[in-house]
């Protein structure tokens, strides 16, 4: 019960960082219908980005930890937005309006590119940084096992917590967020009411992109390495949550990343660590063949 | 933002100054935390190293890249601009067959001419592999519009099924073959009945978890598939019972011994070269042949709209089906033959790069198009391999590639949606004689 309890925790942590990637596939598909393969490497490269922006405070002595990972969190996002908006700028924005395999081979082209970069410029070995917030919560003790959350795991949850609300009031509150849906349901419609379509969508790209970098920002925290073949990982299973959760629905993203963390928490806990991935599109295969549009999602009507 | 929007009048020297001036700030943000910084290992912490040097080629070369492209699109643009309207005749058709008739000539040629050249050959090798794969996918990808991103799952359980079938009971690359095509148009089977019903992107995703599936079990089924270590000493194929070897086995002859020939290692090269050649074709004539026939037109009006052929009575599940089992035997017989020809098999070999690269080679190649995908492939193997050199710029240029001949020509390198049948031209819509 005490071990249950303790992969509950970490499943939801690792869910609330699928989550969190997974909204910038749902909100792409949403806007122009096609699949960021480059999404995932995105995040490695904030993940990266983090790397070097904590090993610069350390040497420059900030040892305060708020002020710290505030800072950490604002130089990936302004550095990571920046990528999401030249990738959607170079690979997709000139394939607009042609057929939907074309963006999506610029997309796997790019995520190629961003690895192999960052590969080259940062060097192929993973990158350990020495443990940003340690210490934790004892929760429960029982005779042979300890149920412990530490306060990374508390501030991974709190943090996608934050990001999810503000999230919500943006895109259903604001006057962004209108034209945001406004885009996904017509873009054509949007564009004839005065809508700068493009503008909105390299937007999209960019928040996307903000919130993986805060994915990346907390996957290093929390596993003190990365390496630059995190993205690809990260990406298949934040999009099979995207999927999971019907794709376009900002909810069901975050559901499918809750669903996906804790598949794989439980799996690997009680069943085989080593087949933890199948598992994963196992359960998507099963869920896709009885609810198509996944769970959140609206179910298509296809006209002729 | 301004301006980055591609403007259709003639540019000033300034605007072009300032558009390059915005890409070159742009390329300055993105470049100061890859370029600019990099962390190295020192004694066991990470210690940031700047790289400003590097930074500002990079920025600079951004600048100068782009005012330079600019000025000859607009030149190029104003060029086209004056030069009155033609009206194009569509000579294509014809090109195409002159195209992939000298295509055909060089490649039977190939290792004549550079027969002592092995480095060629094995190229050349590998480009007919992809060219194979290529045209396999071709039928679930290009021809019924089934976006596959798990192709090479099929490839991997032909490599394995050959190297099992020869490692447990001793099977020859001739026995083999037909069986591992069965084995892979078995899993097309199993795999799409339950998900042919879902639909583009949503099959997309699950086939390549099930790409990822396989090559998870590969790896982690140790007792079955040697795991991670892979399976080695495969045989090479043999020529009608004659092996290339310098020592065949007892009571047997060698192909150089037969044919009274000095042993060369470039025999086998060269053997399996025109193998793949050969096997390639046949892919190629099977596929055009079937692109004829019933199934094929099923396939191509599957792609134009699914709607409407349910509408009409088709069997939708059968047609997808038979689609998927056909890419996926002919992507087992390549499988068979990469392990063949490799002597050496590991998961590492099927990783979803190499889908990537095969579903890339059809997409560029143009959707349906047979002697694009031989474009393709060419351009993709090829390309990288110029840069071979400086062999860690490979792959960063095999996906700068794909971007940019995507950006370039978005519907491949030779477009072909037209239906390979068409109904005869007196029956026209008016029913005029």
């Amino acid at each position: 019960m005490a071990y249950a309890l303790q992969q509950l925790i970490n499943g939801l942590t690792l869910g609330a960082v699928y989550g969190l990637i997974a909204i910038g596939y749902t909100m792409v598909y949403g806007i122009i219908g096609m699949i960021n393969f480059a999404h995932g490497d995105i995040f490695m490269v904030s993940a990266f980005i983090a790397v070097t922006a904590f090993t610069l405070l350390a040497a420059f002595d900030i040892t305060s930890l708020p002020l710290a990972i505030t800072a950490v969190l604002i130089t990936a996002i302004f550095f990571t937005s920046a990528y999401g908006w030249a990738v959607e700028r170079m690979a997709y924005r000139p394939l607009r309006g042609s057929t939907r395999l074309a963006p999506l081979i610029s997309a796997i082209g790019m995520s190629i590119f961003l690895q192999n970069m960052v590969q080259l410029t940062q060097g192929a070995r993973v990158k350990p940084i020495p443990p940003v917030l340690e210490g934790g919560i004892e929760l429960w003790r029982t005779a042979d096992f300890t149920v412990q959350v530490s306060w990374t795991q508390i501030m991974i949850v709190l943090v996608t917590i934050v990001l999810m609300v503000a999230f919500t009031w943006l895109i259903t509150q604001t006057a962004f967020g209108r034209q945001q849906r406004a885009c996904e349901q017509d873009s054509t419609m949007t564009a004839l009411l005065g809508i700068n379509v493009d503008r909105t969508i390299s937007a999209t790209f960019m928040l996307g992109a903000a919130l993986a970098a805060v994915a990346g920002v907390m996957v290093t925290v929390y596993y003190g390495v990365v390496d630059f073949f995190i993205g690809f990982v990260a990406g298949i299973k934040a999009f099979t949550a995207a999927v999971l959760g019907g794709i376009g629905s900002l909810p069901g993203a975050m559901l499918g990343g809750l669903i996906i963390g804790l598949i794989e928490a439980f799996w690997a806990a009680y069943l085989s660590p080593e087949y933890k991935d199948v598992a994963t599109f196992a359960i998507l295969i099963l869920v896709l063949m009885f609810r198509p549009s996944g769970l959140l999602g609206r179910p298509e009507v296809e006209k002729v | 933002m301004s301006a980055v929007i591609i403007a259709r009048h003639a540019r000033t020297p300034a605007e072009r100054f300032k558009d390059a001036a915005w890409v070159a700030f742009i390329a300055l943000l993105l470049g100061i935390p890859m370029v600019g910084l990099t962390t190295v290992d020192e004694g066991g912490a990470l210690a940031v190293h700047t790289r400003f040097g590097m930074l500002g080629a990079f920025v600079g070369a951004s600048f100068v890249g782009r005012f330079i492209f600019r000025w000859i699109m607009d030149q190029v643009r104003s060029r086209r601009a004056a030069k009155p309207a033609v009206v194009k005749v569509d000579r294509t058709p014809q090109a195409i067959k002159v195209i992939g008739w000298a295509v055909l000539g060089a490649s039977i040629a190939l290792p004549i001419v550079f027969s002592e050249n092995r480095y060629v050959i094995d190229t050349a090798t590998t480009v007919l592999i992809y060219v194979m794969l290529g045209w396999g996918l071709n039928v679930v990808v290009g021809l019924a519009g089934l976006l596959d991103l798990g192709y090479v799952a099929f490839y991997a359980v032909g490599a394995y099924t050959y190297a099992l079938l020869f490692s447990h009971f001793g099977w020859t690359f001739w026995e083999a073959l037909p069986v591992a095509g069965a084995m892979a148009a078995t899993f097309g089977i199993l795999l799409g009945y339950p998900i042919l019903r879902l639909r583009g992107d949503y099959l997309a995703i699950v086939t390549l978890g099930f790409g990822e599936i396989i090559r998870v079990i590969l790896v982690n089924w140790t007792e079955l598939s040697n795991g991670p270590n892979g399976i080695g000493s495969i045989p090479r194929p043999t020529l009608f019972g004659l092996p290339f070897d310098r020592n065949p086995a007892e009571g047997t002859q060698s192909f150089a011994t037969f044919f009274g020939l000095d042993f060369s290692g470039m025999h086998r090269i060269i053997f399996l070269y025109y193998l793949i050649l050969v096997l390639a074709l046949l892919t190629n004539v099977f596929v055009s042949r079937l692109r004829k026939l019933p199934v094929g037109r099923a396939w191509e009006a599957l792609r134009e709209d699914e709607i409407a052929c349910k509408a009409m009575g088709m069997n939708v599940t059968n047609v997808k089906l038979s689609a998927f089992a056909i890419g996926a035997m002919l992507g087992g017989f390549a499988g068979v033959f990469f392990a063949a020809r490799q002597g050496f098999i590991s998961p590492e070999s099927f990783t979803f790069t190499e889908s990537a690269t095969i579903l890339a080679i059809v997409v560029l190649g143009g959707m349906g198009s047979q002697l694009g995908v031989v474009l393709a492939a060419l351009v993709l193997v090829l390309l990288p391999e110029l840069g071979r050199n400086f062999s860690e710029y490979r792959m960063l240029m095999f996906g700068a590639a794909m971007v940019l001949i995507m950006v370039w020509k978005p519907g491949g390198l030779l477009a072909s949606r037209e239906p390979t049948i068409r109904l005869n031209k007196a029956v026209t819509a008016g029913g005029e004689a």
